[in-house]
């Protein structure tokens, strides 16, 4: 062999072996979430409040009920609004404003969720005098709504524009041919927009260290500051107790099949609709 | 375009709905900027910018000087950088180049998986598995063998500067790779053909064909992960000690300015959080300048926003 | 309903007193902020409290902001210990208050010192595994960290010249956490390690802690008796307003690092049915409630020492 075959060898051996570096953190990562985590699940574990600081026992029940009612909450108000800001993207892009809303759901975007966190304590929390389940809402609703926007504006974009001329040529206004015959067509498409916007939220953390806060009572209001797996894996994992490092890891195995959960909902929903060739 | 024309009331009505929702998108931008200045000058008025520039950050004392982070949230994200870029382009090179169709999607796909994965999981995942391991092995080997460089010098805590930029490497991965394998796929066939016909080796071919025509593209793969790594906190928070130092040394524990934020926020009151405000705000226009960068790199692609 | 705020460390003793005292006297409810002694001080000056606690005693100027006078109580004692994480070790480790000056202050560096070694042998092989002191200290202000920086301001005139006492401080090595359970938690993790906590902290959670010298050149480990023989030494020079430092107390068997909680009140605070309350409340504490201490790991008070308390607090 020459050197250039060797050097050729040794390139692409180079770039296999350090491509699958690149994996080996996603497996140390389940890895351990599933070993040390599966133990600390039990019934307990998903039904109980916390146990008195230091001892054994009790579970984050109050956590999860806690982040089913910020994503809830949090799904209602950025979903309305992302989408309608994905249909202006797509359905009047000449239009000026259009464009400027394009830069400003990208500019959106890029904010770091913890300064929007910042943003939404110096509005809700500060004003209202307490961390609120509100606030928390806030806070990842408007990291949500970005993300919403810019996939409903991706999906509908992909419909052929012949559908719209068909509506048209068919004597709809322009609202109902984007509503009833874009929209509708892409419903699909569009939930899948929707729930990796929920994946992504299900694990926020930073946002809500200060703005739902944390709690150890079950619901207590929507004026009141509210648990949240993610703030609750945080805070046991920094804690000194060995029993809450071990819920930690629960909460995490929790989170990770929540979200691995529906990221692999979306893959298969996609295969299967490109499958039947529908929209 | 024939899709531009308004039939009725009720097209006027829509829109000028959508007009609201889009109204509400440049509220909330503005106001994302008015309140983070807002919650800061407090802090502006009565520390002062120049001793907020100073080196030292201890609150219970009344001093602010948040030097340290911006070091911190530097000296990681270039760490990231450089650890998180080659792997990146392997892994797209791989993808694009390299593997069969199954084998390639189900790579892309694991991929995608480490994106995937909550910060707050990373973290406990470096606080619990990475630590001891840089702890134990890593550090105190590079210290023995390399300690007389000051990035190998100091004592070890396992909680680091190290630490951070690794798994901050880690998450940001996926993000370069994603951009450099739309980048790498952009890149003609008849280009790869040519060189190859000209009897090329595979490697002389993606050296010669798709990277030196990509170099723009990767560059802003780099800043797209550079703006997830400024904004990335917990896993962060969790593995870089919370100590406003600034040292060179890569064992020495650290703080970001989004780490900062999250260690502190909660707890903190009057000064305190307006100085933290301050440091929100550094956060938020640093991000705003990385997203301008990109957008001009990519536009100077030849329109290819996006 | 009687609020209250301040000090951490007797949070947990004191979570249990409203607890008893609520359960046998209908209509009193207590509610307590465990924010520091720094923040329980300052809600007693605004008057947004009814009562307020403290790890170190109110300082003169504090007092003069009062609107009305402060009486300190002493509620409970405690100690600060030093916890390290050092696996190989089978003895305690001992340490004298001038070596932690320098080992806090960043002089000594590595546990295989010749000063540390000749008391303490076993660190010439645990230090080959763990070179490095890891100091821990705070970040946040703290009723723990004035106790703590007292006693190295006492025993070193380096430290006291170079970085004093206080509830925050310079500090001019190791890394701070947040709260006890923040240092706990590095000390935990982190073998080599060493920080400062409440004696309560390490008892619940098994840790090590380090014998100190004493006065009487005795190396002194740290335990609700040997804090209450401190306050035991202390008993005849303890003033008329009870503020006095339990550092270094020249007893034998004291603990060098030990200290008084207060709950601070107004006692001519409006003669209602909130103050009778409150003051049966110290009254209760300061009798019935002592039992609670040693079982929760805090040292109860000198049986005369509480009879001086109450003739004070005794005034309906």
């Amino acid at each position: 062999m020459n050197s250039r075959e060797v050097k050729n060898k040794l390139f692409l051996v180079a770039v296999c072996g350090l491509a699958f570096i690149a994996l080996l953190p996603l497996f140390s990562v389940l890895f351990y979430v599933v070993e040390h985590g599966y133990r600390a699940l039990n019934w307990d574990f998903f039904t109980k409040l916390p146990a008195p600081v230091g001892e054994a026992g009790g579970g984050i029940g109050h956590a999860i009920l806690g982040s089913i009612i910020l994503i809830v909450m949090a799904s209602l108000i950025s979903i309305p609004l992302g989408l309608g800001m994905g249909i202006l993207l797509s359905e009047y892009k000449q239009k000026r404003v259009a464009r400027l809303l394009g830069a400003t759901v990208e500019l959106l975007s890029s904010i770091p969720s913890i300064v929007i966190g910042l943003f939404t304590y110096a509005i809700v929390v500060k004003p209202f005098k307490g961390f609120s389940a509100h606030a928390g809402a806030i806070a990842l609703s408007i990291v949500m709504i970005p993300m919403i926007a810019r996939t409903t504006e991706e999906m509908l974009k992909l419909v052929p524009h012949t559908v719209r001329e068909a509506g048209l040529a068919l004597g709809l206004p322009k609202w109902k041919v984007i509503l009833r015959i874009v929209v509708q067509g892409s419903l699909s498409s569009l939930l899948v927009g929707i729930i990796l916007a929920v994946a992504r939220i299900a694990g926020e953390t930073a946002p809500l260290l200060f703005t739902a806060f944390a709690s150890s009572q079950w619901f207590q209001g929507l004026s009141r500051p509210i648990a949240s797996i993610p703030v609750q894996i945080y805070t046991y994992a920094v804690s000194p107790y060995d029993d809450w490092h071990e819920k930690a890891w629960g909460g995490a195995l929790v989170l990770i099949l929540m979200v691995l959960g529906l990221n692999l909902m979306i893959r298969f929903f996609l295969m299967g609709k490109r499958k039947r060739g529908a929209s | 375009m024939s899709f531009d024309v308004e039939k009725n009331r009720g097209d006027v009505i829509f829109r000028r709905t959508l007009y609201v929702f889009a109204g509400i998108a440049f509220l909330l931008i503005l106001g994302i900027f008015f309140f983070l200045f807002d919650l800061s000058l407090p802090a502006i008025k009565e520390v002062g910018l120049s001793s907020m520039l100073g080196r030292e950050w201890n609150p219970p004392l009344k001093i602010f000087g948040i030097l340290p982070f911006i070091y911190g949230t530097c000296a990681s994200s270039i760490l990231a950088l450089t650890l998180a870029t080659p792997i990146s382009i392997a892994a797209a090179l791989f993808l694009t180049e390299l593997a069969h169709k199954k084998i390639g999607a189900l790579f892309g796909f694991l991929v995608e998986m480490l994106a995937a994965i909550p910060s707050v999981v990373y973290g406990l995942w470096g606080l619990f598995v990475v630590i001891p391991w840089l702890r134990e092995s890593v550090q105190p080997w590079l210290r023995n063998h390399f300690g007389f460089l000051p990035f190998f010098s100091g004592p070890i805590y396992g909680v680091s500067l190290m630490a951070a930029g690794l798994i901050l490497a880690i998450m940001i991965v996926p993000t370069i790779t994603a951009i450099s394998k739309e980048v790498f796929y952009s890149v003609p066939t008849s280009l790869k053909e040519g060189v190859l016909a000209l009897g090329s080796t595979r490697f002389e071919m993606i050296w010669i064909a798709v990277i030196s025509s990509s170099r723009s593209g990767i560059l802003g793969a780099m800043v797209l992960g550079l703006a997830r790594a400024l904004g990335e906190t917990m896993a962060v928070a969790m593995v870089i000690g919370n100590a406003p130092e600034i040292s060179l040394s890569l064992f020495s524990p650290e703080q970001t300015m989004a780490s900062a934020i999250a260690s502190e926020v909660a707890e903190a009151s009057g000064v305190h959080l307006s100085a933290l405000g301050v440091v929100g705000l550094m956060l938020l226009l640093i991000s705003g300048f990385v997203f301008f960068m990109l957008r001009l790199i990519l536009t100077s692609r030849g329109g290819r926003a996006h | 309903m009687i609020n209250g705020a301040g000090a951490t460390f007797p949070y947990p003793l004191y979570s249990k007193w409203f607890f008893e005292y609520e359960h046998a006297h209908a209509g009193v409810a207590f509610n307590y902020q465990s924010i520091g002694s720094g923040g329980g001080v300052r809600q007693l000056l605004d008057e947004t409290v009814d009562f307020g606690a403290s790890d170190s005693p109110m300082s003169d100027e504090q007092l003069k902001k009062a609107k009305s006078p402060v009486m300190h109580v002493p509620a409970t004692m405690g100690a600060v210990v030093l916890s390290y994480q050092l696996p190989g070790l089978k003895s305690p480790l001992k340490l004298t208050g001038a070596l932690l000056a320098d080992i806090f202050m960043g002089k000594i560096t590595k546990w295989n010192d010749p000063s540390l070694i000749a008391l303490n042998p076993e660190l010439t092989q645990e230090s080959e595994t763990h070179p490095d002191i890891l100091v821990v200290h705070r970040s946040d202000g703290s009723g723990t960290t004035s106790i703590f920086s007292e006693f190295l301001s006492k025993s070193s005139p380096d430290w006291k010249a170079k970085v004093g006492k206080g509830t925050a401080l310079r500090w001019p090595a190791g890394i701070g956490g947040k709260g006890n359970e923040g240092v706990t938690s590095f000390v935990k993790q982190i073998p080599g390690s060493m920080g400062y906590i409440e004696l309560v902290f390490a008892k619940t959670l098994k840790l090590p802690v380090a014998w100190m010298e004493n006065p009487k050149h005795q190396f002194i480990e740290p335990t609700p008796e040997s804090v209450m023989r401190a306050a035991e030494g202390a008993l005849s020079q303890i003033p008329e307003d009870f503020r006095y430092s339990l550092t270094l107390i020249d007893a034998d068997g004291a603990y060098p690092i030990s200290s008084f909680s207060y709950l601070l009140v107004y006692p001519e605070m409006k003669k209602d049915e909130k103050r009778a309350a409150l003051f049966d409340f110290l009254r209760w504490g300061l009798t019935t409630g002592q039992s609670f201490s040693s079982k929760m790991n805090y040292a109860p008070l000198p049986d005369s020492l509480v009879k001086r308390i109450l003739t004070r607090v005794g005034v309906p």
